[in-house]
């Protein structure tokens, strides 16, 4: 089952902040990609409220900032997980035996690929190549490299985050 | 820092930076880049720092983070010059854990004795080798840009003004803009970001243009997976791409330069980040720089996702703040780009390579390599080889020298099937093209491209009809979606063959998929478009036969296309232990311990845990 | 002002026309989808390619949509070739599967002489030319459809597939839309391709590389005609 349908949205007193971060950049219109990254990293999607928000600040059609949110992968509508596990699907990482490593996480975490589970406690992405080829096949979980997987590592590793408690985020924007 | 007000200012630093540098003292160079983070590289740095310190060596050892010293296969690995006679050449100490640290400063640096267990064994052949530059993989490269990042920390400018740099810089400003365009025309440099376009020709259109607002933009997008020579240059030495990217700008005459770089590379944007600052602070990036009355400065742009990014116009459109959408050419960014503006976008390879056909003159560079293809090019050796890891080679070396030399070869011995260059817009050479001497016509004429570098080793385990597929969805996926030649045509070429892999493929499939290729290849209008074809072109030029199995057979010969395989278990092997029992997550194998286990075909889904966790190799693939 | 030879045909045209208004000019037909006079070019159905070359390596050519490429000076195009005959209707054999109910699509089929769909067929209410986006945006300035998505997977919609607050209700998006016009009410076939109107034109490339039955009369046709009499 997915969780596409939720729509959550952020509250009034984080609109605020979401304004903050557009004037930031300046309100200028070439910005608009590092302002909606900086929205992505603060609340790991891109909240409604918060997207139309950035076209009024920068004096531009909701669908023109919805479309450039949708264009790219870096990019998520829907609340991503506490633990993103990120399964590279480069072509060395390919030709290693990736894709089996990407079933057995879909299979174990009963999500496909650019979906979070119903508790929100993983999400699971593909990306096309992370740079680390000869390390592959590689899996990065919160921004830790696990080199050289094979399929019967990734229920353990599953295992491991699943007990992980998330340290509390350190707020880069909170000016009070 | 200091600032530098004028070339005689940066030459004082330079000598002085030297100076500080102590290498009459021995130096331990770790290896810290992406790759060697994922394997502990830097609990092993901070192993020496705290041996160092507790042995009181702080001032009579140098330790240096640097990163990525190109061979991933060794990581994490140390490079160490003792300097002081017994061993004249530098000693490389390979798959390091913190626990080896103690070892190496009590046994290496104060005894000057080789610790055997540390030193790299040739795969191939079991001999072992002590100095870096004997290892096979390092003695065929010509390490002309990258050797560099063994002898930088890239956090620390000084260690770039040690090995003279900006010195390349500061020699621009003194010439004329017309004449260091000439300088690099005659190095016959050419773009390294895939097309090869001739460099010194790029800039001079772009300076042709009139008007005083131009841009510089570098292209560290590098969306070709398999790909990963632009980010070790980013993470190892960044000073060599900004000093590049300001000489290029003087020639041009722009004031405003961009580093486009993908936002999958956290730890070249810091690196990056830091050397700009670094760079700013000494006055080489913003007014007047070193004396010259040049004004210039750089700003980091990030990707977000999209490998159609990497094409300018496509590029130019992101940073403008709109969807990575190419548009048609003429005209092209060189005359109307950013703004539209002039804008000269090159590689983030050919900004790391023009200091030193600068500082060391055109002809040097030009004695290297091919006619049409000067210089050395970086490519990174991954998939089915031995040394997987960044290999920078003159061109006109060959296939066979970079994989089997350079390479080690495949492993387990296996059968070479393939080698694979230039991304998704590229194509598959077999081992008939093994003697190819690689240059930018010839891999073209071969049905393949340059491309930005990658090179994918296959063996006999690789099904080229799978291959074909994985770049048809990967494109199909990337595509931006306008054309509908490309749009829709990925889309039903993936089709096409991702039922040939499920053993759907019927009379006549070939020849339409060679109908459906050219039709995509002439009607769209950028290039991820124009090659998305070449995947399945060439391995059907060099593999129909595989096709036809597949089809007429319904058999993958390579073992790969999950309908058409079958897990075996050999009544002659099987021990019974019973291992594969609980790994399968299908409950497909049953049996008695010490019996021969049986697989239910029925239930099974091909996922391969049972042939992985088996200690007797007695589950096979048909 | 430039100078392009198009078909043979050697003329002046003024700086910023594209190559499908110079050759509509000099009565050369082009077929097209997602253009239209008062919008701006966009280049996405691909229809519109042409042949085109450089006087100066004639025979290096590519092939480039008409609709969004400049006229130029030494700039020799060939509306007609083979390779654009053969693009053209592998274009169409695709539109073909993916709109079999789109007028237009089977009108411009049955031109080309497209007899045959070996695509499998889909039934989408849409070809992504963007004309209804443009429209929105440049006609009446109410932006409030756009792409979303990329690739494959590439779709019109408003922001959230919800109600926009902009929309004018206009219909514009409604009226320029070349696949909401449904086919003729004459013979439905069940297989993709009707070609119920097509015209039986002599096949002469087989022996010129460029079709030129454009040019009414044909040396060709008349030939035949003269032949058929004679018999």
């Amino acid at each position: 089952m997915s969780t596409q349908e939720v729509t959550i949205d952020i509250d009034k007193k984080e609109i605020d902040k979401v304004i903050n971060i557009i004037e930031n950049y300046g309100k200028k219109r070439t910005a608009l990609i590092s302002i909606l990254q900086d929205i992505q990293e603060r609340y790991l999607y891109l909240p409604e409220a918060a997207m139309s928000e950035v076209a009024k600040g920068l004096n531009i059609p909701l669908s023109e900032v919805y479309s450039v949110a949708t264009f790219f992968r870096a990019f998520s509508l829907v609340p991503r997980g506490k633990h993103t596990c990120t399964v590279c699907m480069g072509t060395a990482c390919h030709v290693r035996g990736a894709p089996r490593i990407l079933d057995e996480f879909e299979r174990r975490l009963n999500i496909k690929a650019g979906e979070t589970t119903k508790d929100r406690h993983f999400s699971l992405e593909s990306v096309n190549c992370l740079g680390c080829c000869a390390i592959g096949p590689v899996v990065v979980v919160d921004k830790e490299y696990h080199g050289e997987m094979n399929t019967n590592q990734v229920e353990k590793l599953i295992k491991q985050y699943q007990t992980k408690k998330l340290e509390p985020k350190k707020d880069q924007n909170d000016k009070t | 820092m200091t600032k530098l007000n004028s070339a005689i200012d940066l030459e004082k630093i330079v000598k002085k930076a030297k100076e500080n540098q102590h290498l009459e003292r021995p130096l331990i160079v770790v290896s810290s880049g992406t790759c060697g983070r994922a394997r502990g590289s830097e609990k092993v740095f901070k192993a020496f720092e705290k041996t160092i310190k507790a042995n009181e060596l702080k001032d009579k050892v140098n330790l240096r983070d640097s990163c990525c010293h190109g061979f991933c296969e060794a990581e994490p690995n140390v490079i160490i010059f003792t300097n002081n006679g017994k061993h004249q050449k530098p000693i490389f100490y390979q798959k390091l854990k913190p626990e080896d640290v103690d070892e190496i400063i009590e046994k290496t640096i104060l005894k000057n004795e080789i610790i055997d267990r540390l030193r790299y064994t040739d795969p191939q052949t079991n001999q072992k080798y002590t100095y870096f530059d004997e290892i096979p993989f390092y003695n065929k490269q010509y390490r002309l840009v990258s050797g560099n990042n063994v002898f930088v920390d890239p956090t620390n400018i000084n260690d770039y003004f040690a090995i003279g740099g900006y010195c390349g810089l500061a020699k621009a400003l003194t010439m004329k803009q017309e004449d260091v365009i000439a300088e690099v025309k005659k190095s016959g440099l050419r773009g390294r970001g895939g097309a090869g376009f001739p460099t010194g020709l790029k800039w001079e259109i772009c300076r042709k243009q009139k008007g005083d607002e131009k841009y510089i933009i570098c292209n560290a997008d590098e969306g070709d997976p398999g790909a990963y020579m632009d980010r070790s240059l980013l993470e190892g030495n960044p000073h060599c791409v900004i000093e590049g990217i300001i000489i290029g700008a003087y020639a041009i005459g722009a004031k405003q330069g961009i580093i486009y770089v993908r936002t999958e590379y956290p730890l070249a944007i810091e690196n990056l980040k830091i050397a700009l600052d670094q760079a700013r602070k000494c006055g080489l990036l913003g007014e007047n720089i070193l004396g010259s009355g040049f004004n210039f400065d750089i700003m980091i742009a990030r990707g977000a996702g999209a490998f159609i990014c990497g094409e300018e116009t496509a590029l130019i459109a992101s940073i403008e703040g709109r969807i990575g959408e190419p548009r048609q050419r003429p005209p092209f960014p060189g005359e109307k780009g950013l703004w539209g503006k002039p804008t000269n976008i090159n590689n983030v390879e050919t900004w790391g390579t023009l200091p030193i056909v600068i500082n060391h003159g055109a002809e040097k560079f030009a004695a290297i390599g091919t006619t049409g293809s000067k210089g050395t090019k970086i490519f990174s050796l991954v998939g089915k080889v031995r040394n997987t890891g960044l290999v920078e080679v003159p061109m006109g070396i060959t296939l066979k020298e970079v994989i089997y030399d350079i390479g080690g070869g495949i492993p387990e011995d296996k059968a070479f099937k393939a080698v694979q260059t230039g991304g998704p817009s590229g194509g598959c050479m077999p081992k008939e093209l093994l003697d190819l001497k690689i240059d930018y016509e010839g891999l073209t004429a071969a049905g393949s491209m340059m491309g930005s570098g990658g090179m994918i080793v296959m063996d006999e385990n690789t099904c080229m009809v799978d291959v074909a597929k994985y770049f048809l969805n990967f494109l199909r996926d990337e595509s931006c979606g306008k054309c509908f030649s490309c749009r829709e045509g990925t889309q039903r070429m993936y089709e096409i063959v991702s039922e040939i892999t499920e053993g759907k493929g019927k009379e006549g499939d070939i020849a339409f998929l060679k109908e459906v290729a050219q039709m995509v290849k002439d009607a769209s209008m950028c290039g991820l478009g124009q090659t998305a074809a070449n995947p399945v072109l060439s391995t059907l030029r060099y593999f129909e036969d595989e096709y036809i199995a597949h089809i007429k057979d319904k058999k993958c010969p390579a073992g790969v296309c999950k309908a058409l395989i079958k897990y075996l278990i050999l009544p002659d092997k099987c021990t019974g232990c019973m291992k594969c029992i609980k790994a399968c997550p299908q409950n497909a194998i049953t049996g008695e311990r010490k019996k021969v286990h049986k697989l239910n075909q029925e239930l099974c889904i091909k996922c391969g845990i049972c042939k992985e966790t088996c200690p007797f190799d007695a589950i096979i693939v048909e | 002002m430039p100078k392009v030879r198009i078909n043979g045909i050697d003329f002046e045209f003024e700086r910023g026309t594209n190559l499908l208004e110079a050759a509509k000019f000099l009565g050369i037909e082009i077929p097209t989808l997602c253009y239209n006079e008062g919008l701006s070019a966009y280049g996405a159905c691909r229809l519109c390619v042409v042949e085109i070359a450089y006087t100066n390596s004639p025979n290096n050519t590519k092939v480039v949509s008409s609709c969004t490429y400049p006229v130029e000076d030494n700039l020799v195009v060939r509306t007609h070739s083979r390779r654009v005959i053969q693009t053209r209707r592998m274009l169409l054999e695709m539109y073909l599967a993916t709109c079999p109910q789109s007028k237009i699509i089977q009108d411009l089929a049955s031109k080309w002489e497209v007899k045959q769909c070996r695509f499998k067929v889909k039934y989408e209410d849409c070809i992504m030319c963007g004309l209804c986006v443009r429209m929105c945006k440049e006609q009446m300035d109410a932006r409030a459809i756009n792409y979303v998505q990329r690739g494959y997977k590439r779709k019109i919609t408003t922001p959230f597939d919800k109600k926009s607050e902009v929309c004018k209700l206009c219909g514009g998006c409604m009226y320029v839309c070349p696949v909401c016009q449904a086919r003729c009410q004459g013979p439905q076939e069940k297989e993709p391709i009707c070609n119920a109107c097509i015209s039986e034109n002599p096949p002469c490339l087989d022996a010129w590389d460029d079709m030129k039955c454009y040019m009414d009369p044909c040396a060709w046709c008349e030939q035949e005609k003269r032949e058929k009499v004679k018999k």
